[in-house]
């Protein structure tokens, strides 16, 4: 903890909440949190305290940086804070991250006002700049907040790793700082936070295919044991392979690909472990089903889906999910009659 | 990576577009650039429709229908009969 230093070179300021000073360096408390978090344990209350805080010693002429109160999005920042003097203003996002919060409008003009009458910031700079996340900008209203508080936003690169050569650049963003990608490694990062959330739901699975093997098969438990097997093979492929193969899956939509990769599965599955090409019809109607879902759930995840489209997906895929899950069921009533 | 053909609701008013560059500046997918100082749409269908263009466009040049792209929120918004709103807190790629 340390004193807002602009008092000092501010005689008449009349910032009276002392900013706190925050370090650079990862302590092995935020790695283990981030991992925490990436493998969804207390994921949804992962926050800092909405505030100004600090790095170095900035002065008048120091960078203003704007944060949300997701930890993870905090501690990218600082982290590559290290050696830069600069102001943060963190915002109150409900612990949500930046680009999530801007597409709510937490992590917005008002909030940004707010925040900077609160903090006083104005008092501790010289200059009319904030630096504002690139992936802030669906939230913030440049002019108006230029109209309101009488600073300049300026929008910062995507990648907090790429700020000091942003300031270096003279605060300008190249092509390629502005640009959201999504590369191999940032969908595997994603795939452990997918996995977990898709275990949410299989005890009901579980509970309905032991039932239905129970009631339907002569050797039920033994149909259950493959059942757990194609299930959890399912959740996988839906859920790690999925995110991994993305760009490589053939067609636009992810209902489509997650499909087509769940009867690749299905029908690998089908050919080693039962050895025929279709194998068991209800398996070959349901779990590219559960795979096409999984896929299609990961537009949330995904950073180029519009809206209208993942709209128009369901529209589509809805009624032919329900078509071939009622197959499924026809067909595994005429086994059983 | 390109999402689904001809859904991106994106709409440029080119009478009132000034070719400041602020929706060159804000677009997370490079969907525009300045030509004969005015904007103009590059390729529609890279267009997520996340708003940043039409909040930050000084001149109400343009129009966006702001959204999340996430499935559990169109999912969400259809049973609960709300506008699809983002639940999750992800790292950087969360809705």
């Amino acid at each position: 903890m340390g004193n807002c230093n602009c008092q000092s070179k501010k005689p008449n300021s009349v910032n009276k909440n002392n900013a706190v000073k925050v370090s650079t360096e990862m302590s092995i408390m935020d790695v283990i949190g981030s991992w925490k978090s990436r493998w969804n344990i207390g994921r949804m209350n992962y926050k800092v305290n909405p505030g100004l805080y600090i790095t170095g010693e900035p002065d008048s002429d120091s960078e203003v940086f704007i944060s949300s109160n997701y930890k993870m999005s905090f501690d990218i920042l600082r982290k590559n804070l290290k050696g830069i003097n600069a102001w943060i203003i963190v915002l109150d996002t409900a612990g949500i991250n930046v680009w999530c919060a801007a597409g709510k409008g937490t992590f917005g003009t008002d909030e940004l006002i707010r925040m900077i009458d609160k903090t006083s910031i104005k008092d501790c700079i010289d200059h009319k700049r904030i630096i504002v996340p690139h992936l802030g900008a669906p939230g913030i209203s440049a002019h108006e907040v230029k109209k309101q508080s009488g600073l300049n936003v300026i929008y910062g690169p995507v990648k907090a790793s790429d700020i000091k050569e942003f300031l270096k650049n003279n605060l300008k963003t190249t092509d390629k700082m502005k640009k959201v990608t999504f590369t191999l490694f940032e969908r595997l990062i994603l795939t452990p936070t997918e996995f977990v959330l898709s275990l949410k739901y299989s005890p009901l699975f579980l509970i309905l295919l032991f039932l239905i093997d129970i009631i339907i098969g002569k050797n039920g438990l033994e149909v259950f044991y493959k059942d757990i097997l194609i299930f959890f093979g399912t959740l996988f492929f839906g859920t790690i392979l999925f995110p991994v193969l993305l760009p490589f899956l053939p067609f636009r939509s992810f209902a489509l690909k997650g499909w087509i990769l769940g009867l690749i599965y299905i029908t690998s599955i089908n050919l080693i472990v039962f050895n025929s090409v279709h194998g068991n019809y209800v398996h070959m109607l349901t779990a590219p089903i559960l795979t096409s879902f999984l896929a299609y759930n990961f537009t949330g995840s995904s950073t180029y889906t519009s809206l209208s489209g993942v709209e128009k997906e369901l529209k589509i895929s809805l009624p032919l999910y329900g078509l071939s899950i009622l197959s499924g069921v026809v067909v595994l009533l005429i086994n059983f009659f | 990576m390109k999402y689904l053909k001809n859904v991106a609701q994106l709409e440029l008013d080119s009478d009132k577009c000034t070719g400041c560059g602020m929706c060159v500046e804000v677009c997370p997918h490079a969907v525009f650039i300045i030509e004969n100082k005015i904007a103009i749409i590059t390729e529609r269908d890279l267009c997520m429709e996340c708003g940043a263009c039409q909040i930050n466009c000084p001149f109400n040049a343009l129009n966006v229908r702001k959204g999340v792209g996430c499935a559990s929120a169109v999912i969400k918004g259809k049973l609960t009969g709300s506008e699809p709103s983002c639940g999750c807190s992800d790292t950087s790629n969360c809705c």
